[in-house]
Parts: structure tokens; C-alpha cells; sequence
């Protein structure tokens, strides 16, 4: 069954069609690549699906729930997280404060909460080193650890990651990729999204292709990365010309 | 060299006023965009509804610091519904529109809440009970009554517990967070709307509690005194760098002295002038406040 299905999904971004009619799914345990150039909807697929934005029509279930109309913050409460791109960590708070807002929805439950950020840095040591400087002033790989490390405070069941690995040196990325192997070893099922279609393959079960608002191929991450049109689209033949920097 | 004391500690209390009036503003700029314009308004509603605990309680003379106390609170705690209610009412159903919207929205509220008041009191002056008719602390040369001292200690017990809640609860946390990044804090699960609400509660409540204490202070209020003070605030939260909560604390405290001052050594005829000419100073020298913190605006 899946975690999370999304069916003919509609969406602006300002007065264009961004997505016309995006179907996909994420089946529990999995991790699901969405691929595509810039601007073919990555990112509107994912901030309509977790209710940044407003669908037009479609349908959003998640953990057979239809969550299509629901605010953004009822939709991470019921299980969904997202690490949006950019990082967006809160410049300004510190390490631990930006973890603590992780884990808003359970503020009630200190101990929780606590124990959670301990297991966060368990995964981050890096973290664990500055628990009182301010995000801002954290490098982009140690930004990324922590949007990741927010993300993760309330054991989500899906993490929906957009673009972990952009802006990063070659190293810092892999480290963010293996993290989210990780994380799917603990139980987490990931919804990636990602322009650098050649690492992300080699971490995915499943892909979709996404171009100009609609899903134009999908299949195994490894059937995929042999196609000729994902080779000729995304992955230029040649991975020393990986689109990534 | 008394009168310099003397206005010093004149230009203390009232910039304690002031101070509490500005983080409304910069509280509320913070986390919505808005400079609130009904903030001056709400802060008269304030003295008005601690006129009111006042007069029925009948507190005279001395120092009756209960009744005082119940005023302040009964004030603070009145316009923090008010001001929770106008936002939920008037602004939150902008929340998504042009800033300008909310803008128009935060001028009708101010006209109508004066106006409100102005029918409801007849366009009369009240006087307020004389509740802080005490002793002094010092006399002779320096005055400094314990009405005087009492208003100083309130204020800065608020300033302080408003400095806790900010810095040192989860809640307070998440409003910072929320006037850095709304949408990613919707995605720690916040619901910004709530929070906002609590904001404008906690805003108005300071203005709230100033509002009583300026009646206090000055025993005359009326329907209009929220304009003029209002605006002073407001140049106090633009001194401090509006967002930038202990500059705005600062800012309010340096523009009650600007004004005891300009009072004491030019006239009391000069004070807008200079305070509001320092306004346009400070925005075309200096636009993110005296005490540099940027502001963090996103697109």
C-alpha cells in the first residue's frame, strides 16, 4: 500500500501552470527520486503536496488520508516532513533552537524532545560540536545536516527532501546522501528531489521523471539510469559532467 | 545640575512608556510585515480600561499600589484580547495579500477604535484617580515620587518577562522564527496563525499596561492621546531597528529622554519637532535602526 499518492495534481506558480496533472506514489520504506530541470515542478510538487500552496485540483493521500486541503502545519503533524530547498534554516536561532522547532508539536513533552536532539546528533556530530551558534553562520553542508536534523525531530514517516546536495562541494554531498540512506534504514521513507539525476539514481528505488509539470517517464532508479532519454536529458552520458557542482 | 537630574528622571519614566508601546510595533513589524497603526489606539483603549478598574474601585490618594496594580493588569489583559481580536477579525484574513492591504486595513482600525471611544466618552478629557499620589523618594531639588518609581519597576518587570518569553520558551522561540521565515516555519508544524494572534496579544498587551501607566502618571487621558505617543513609539521601534527587540527597548527609553530634555532646556513646543525630525534622520542615515541589526526581509 502506498504511504503517499498523489493523483493529478494542478498547481500555479504565480500565473503559470506549473504542474499539469502530476500522478505519482511512494510506497512505504522506499526511496522515490523525483527528477527534472529546473523548472519542470520539482519544487511545486513537493510545497503542494506538504500545503505550502494551494492545489487547483488533484488529490493528495497520505497515509490513506486525504490531505489535499489541509494547512502546512497539520500535514507535518500527520507524519509528513520536508526539508525545503534552500536549506531555510532560522539564520539567526542557534543550532539547538532550530532543533527544538523541529520538534514544536511536541513541546509539551520536554524529555522527548531532548532525547530526540540527542539522536540527532548522534547522526550529525558536527551539530553536536556548535549547539549554540547561530544556523546562519554555519557552512552549507552543516546548514543542510541541520534542515535535515529539524526535519527528522518528530520521526516523520516520509521524508520529502528538495534538492539536499545543492550548492555542496562533492564531498559534503555524498555526506548528505549517505544520511539519507541512513535514514531510510531507520524507517523512514524519502520523496528526493533532485536536478543531479546520477547520484540520486544510485540511491533511489524508484524515479520519476518530471518535465514541464507532468511525469514523463518512471520506472526502477536502476532501469532508469540505463534509459537513453534520462542518459541523454540528465545525465549527458558522462558523469564528469555531472549538472551538479 | 538638579534640573539635568530631574529631567533625566522624568525622560526615564516616560521613555519606560514608550519602550513598552515600541515592542508592540517592532513585535508585530516582526512577524507580519505591519506597522500597526491601530498600536497607538489600542494603547489609549488601555487607559481607558484602566480608568474604568480605577474608578470602581474607588482608589484615592496614597499609595494604593493593589488597585493600581489590578489596573494595570485589568488594562493590559483587555487589550491584549482587543488586540488579538482586531487581528483576527481585521488583519489574518490578509495574511496572504499585498502588505499594502493589511496597511489600509491597520488605518481603518485606528479610525474606528478613536472614534469609538471618542462618541463612548463624549470627546471629554477624564482625570484619572489620583491612585499614585504617594510620598517621595527624594526630595528637595530632584523629585522622584514612588508613583514614579513604581511605574519604572513595572515597566522593566514587563520588558524583563517579555524578554524571557522571547528568548527562553518554545513559544517565544517559534515567534522568532516565524518573523525570520514563515513557510519554513509552517514546516516545523507552527501554526502561524495562531501565532500571530499570540503576538498581537502580547504586543498590545504591553501597550496596554503603558496606557494605564501613562494615565497614572499624567491623570488626564482622552480619546485622541494615542496619535501623538503612538507615533513617538513608533519612532522609538524605528530607532531600535524595528524586529530588533532590546534596540527597540533602548530606542524607547533614548526618545523619553529626547523628549524630557527638549522639553526642559527648548520648549515642550519643540519636542515633535525634534523627535520626528530625528525620525527622518535616522531613515534616510541610518534605515535599519541605530543598533545595525538588519532586519531579515524576505521576497
Amino acid at each position: 500500500m502506498s504511504l503517499l499518492r498523489v493523483e493529478g495534481l494542478r498547481a500555479r506558480y504565480g500565473q503559470v501552470e506549473a504542474l499539469s496533472g502530476v500522478s505519482f506514489e511512494v510506497a512505504e520504506g522506499e526511496i522515490v527520486a523525483l527528477l527534472g530541470s529546473n523548472g519542470a515542478g520539482k519544487t511545486t510538487t513537493l510545497r503542494t503536496v506538504t500545503g505550502l500552496q494551494r492545489a487547483r485540483s488533484g488529490r493528495v493521500e497520505f497515509a490513506g488520508r486525504d490531505v489535499t486541503r489541509l494547512p502546512a502545519h497539520r500535514i507535518v503533524a500527520a507524519g509528513l516532513g520536508h526539508v525545503p530547498e534552500g536549506r531555510r534554516v532560522f539564520p539567526a536561532l542557534t543550532v539547538a533552537e532550530n532543533l527544538l522547532l523541529g520538534g514544536y508539536l511536541r513541546r509539551r513533552d520536554r524529555a522527548a524532545v531532548a532525547a530526540r536532539r540527542a539522536e540527532v546528533y548522534a547522526m550529525f556530530p558536527q551539530l553536536a560540536e556548535r549547539p549554540g551558534q547561530p544556523a546562519g553562520l554555519l557552512s552549507g553542508g552543516e546548514q543542510q545536516m541541520l534542515a535535515i536534523g529539524r526535519a527528522l525531530m518528530l520521526r516523520p514517516r516520509l521524508l520529502a527532501l528538495d534538492e539536499p546536495t545543492m550548492g555542496l562541494a562533492p564531498q559534503t554531498a555524498q555526506r548528505v546522501l549517505r544520511a539519507v540512506r541512513e535514514i531510510r534504514e531507520q524507517g523512514t521513507t524519502v520523496l528526493i528531489v533532485e536536478q543531479n539525476a546520477h547520484q540520486t539514481l544510485r540511491l533511489a528505488d524508484r524515479a520519476y521523471v518530471l518535465e514541464t509539470g507532468r511525469i514523463v517517464l518512471s520506472g526502477p532508479a536502476s532501469e532508469l539510469a540505463e534509459d537513453d532519454r534520462v542518459k541523454a536529458a540528465y545525465l549527458g552520458g558522462d558523469p564528469a559532467v555531472d549538472p551538479a557542482p | 545640575m538638579s534640573d539635568f537630574v530631574q529631567y533625566l528622571v522624568n525622560g526615564l519614566t516616560i521613555g519606560a512608556f514608550l519602550a513598552l508601546i515600541a515592542l508592540g510595533y517592532s513585535m508585530i513589524y516582526g512577524v507580519v510585515r505591519l506597522i500597526n497603526f491601530a498600536h497607538g489606539d489600542v494603547f489609549m483603549i488601555g487607559a481607558f480600561a484602566g480608568f474604568g478598574v480605577l474608578t470602581t474601585l474607588g482608589a484615592t490618594g496614597g499609595m494604593a499600589l493593589p488597585a493600581v496594580l489590578a489596573a494595570v493588569a485589568a488594562g493590559a489583559l483587555a487589550t491584549g484580547v482587543l488586540g488579538a481580536g482586531v487581528a483576527r477579525a481585521a488583519y489574518l484574513p490578509l495574511l496572504a495579500s499585498p502588505r499594502l492591504a493589511m496597511l489600509i486595513a491597520a488605518i481603518g482600525v485606528s479610525l474606528a477604535l478613536e472614534e469609538g471611544v471618542k462618541v463612548l466618552t463624549h470627546a471629554r478629557f477624564k482625570s484619572y484617580p489620583n491612585a499614585l499620589d504617594g510620598g517621595q523618594v527624594m526630595s528637595g531639588a530632584v523629585r522622584v515620587t514612588y508613583g514614579q518609581l513604581a511605574l519604572v519597576l513595572l515597566a522593566v518587570a514587563l520588558m524583563a518577562g517579555l524578554w524571557l518569553f522571547v528568548t527562553r520558551t518554545v513559544t517565544g522561540t517559534a515567534m522568532r522564527a516565524l518573523a525570520m521565515d514563515r513557510d519554513a516555519a509552517r514546516l516545523q508544524g507552527i501554526d502561524v496563525e495562531r501565532l500571530v494572534l499570540a503576538t498581537f496579544f502580547a504586543g498590545s498587551l504591553l501597550a496596554g499596561a503603558a496606557g494605564v501607566m501613562y494615565g497614572l502618571y499624567y491623570t488626564q487621558i482622552s480619546f485622541g492621546m494615542g496619535f501623538l505617543i503612538g507615533l513617538r513609539a513608533f519612532t522609538a521601534a524605528v530607532l531600535g531597528g524595528i524586529g530588533n527587540l532590546p534596540g527597540t527597548m533602548a530606542a524607547g527609553v533614548c526618545i523619553g529622554l529626547v523628549q524630557s530634555f527638549s522639553a526642559g532646556y527648548v520648549s515642550s513646543r519643540w519636542t515633535d519637532v525634534i523627535i520626528f525630525g530625528l525620525l527622518i534622520a535616522v531613515l534616510a542615515l541610518r534605515p535599519t535602526g541605530l543598533f545595525g541589526e538588519r532586519v531579515v526581509e524576505r521576497a
